[in-house]
């Protein structure tokens, strides 16, 4: 097993009602993997990450990641929606 | 394009409280004095949006990642144009209608250098900087929090840039 930290920003930390979490994953994990054990926590999370598109994005260690990123312990994944800085 | 091989002066501000415009633009031009040409592009809160009802934003960002995005704009900046200096700033927190969100200055030996890369650096910045605006409005007695949403508009900006 592997525990990593989970972040959301700005909207989906509202929607999801969650700055962050600690989860434990089967090695061989990756990201798309995650967004299903998300999605399976049901309600807005369903909503959220049951078809993660183009308006979820994701990184791992602070960069930009894929839905294929494999993860490893402690890592830091974040979610997030599109930037709208400047 | 060359890509140029100069070490360039980069620094990025992120602040919590206002930008101080004053002391921002003389370290701008202090460099340009040395060089010859600098271009200070800043964006604001519109205060013409109050009659909308608008009463305030608030910037959130992911710190650490933001951090490293911008100073890879910077570099990629650095090589594209000849420059000596490139300074970004941009606010975090809660900002009134005409306060400044982001400041960027560039400063090289020739006007070109300057202006592009300063419109290089918006444009990415706009696009991956991991920052997310929340307006703050007041209706008929009534506050509403709205996230902005990005613009296709501001994704086409970047093709100009590539290729």
């Amino acid at each position: 097993m592997i525990t990593i930290k989970v972040i959301f920003f700005a909207s989906f930390k509202e929607l999801l009602d969650c700055a962050q979490l600690e989860l434990s994953l089967d090695e061989g994990t990756n990201i798309q993997d995650l967004c299903l054990v998300l999605s399976n926590k049901g309600g807005r999370w369903e909503g959220l990450f049951e078809q993660a598109n183009k308006n979820v994005k994701v990184a791992c260690n602070q960069s930009m990641a894929e839905l294929s990123t494999l993860l490893s312990e402690g890592d830091e994944v974040a979610f997030f929606p599109p930037v709208t800085g400047g | 394009m060359a890509r140029l091989k100069v070490s360039v002066n980069k620094q990025i501000i992120i602040s919590k409280e206002s930008l101080d415009l004053g002391k921002l633009n003389s370290e701008i031009q202090a460099s340009e004095g040395q060089n010859g040409a600098s271009v200070i592009f800043t964006g604001c809160v519109r205060v013409s949006q109050q009659e909308q009802g608008l009463t305030g934003m608030t910037l959130e960002h992911y710190p650490g990642m933001t951090e490293s995005l911008l100073d890879e704009i910077l570099t990629e900046a650095g090589q594209r144009w000849q420059l000596d200096r490139i300074l970004v700033a941009h606010r975090v927190g809660y900002l009134s209608p005409g306060e400044t969100i982001v400041l960027v200055g560039t400063c090289g030996l020739h006007r070109k250098e300057a202006f592009e890369s300063a419109e290089f650096i918006m444009d990415y910045l706009k696009n991956k900087a991991t920052f997310w605006k929340k307006e703050h409005y007041s209706k008929q007695g009534n506050c509403e929090e709205v996230w902005v949403e990005s613009k296709q508009s501001d994704t086409d900006t970047l093709e100009r840039w590539q290729g």
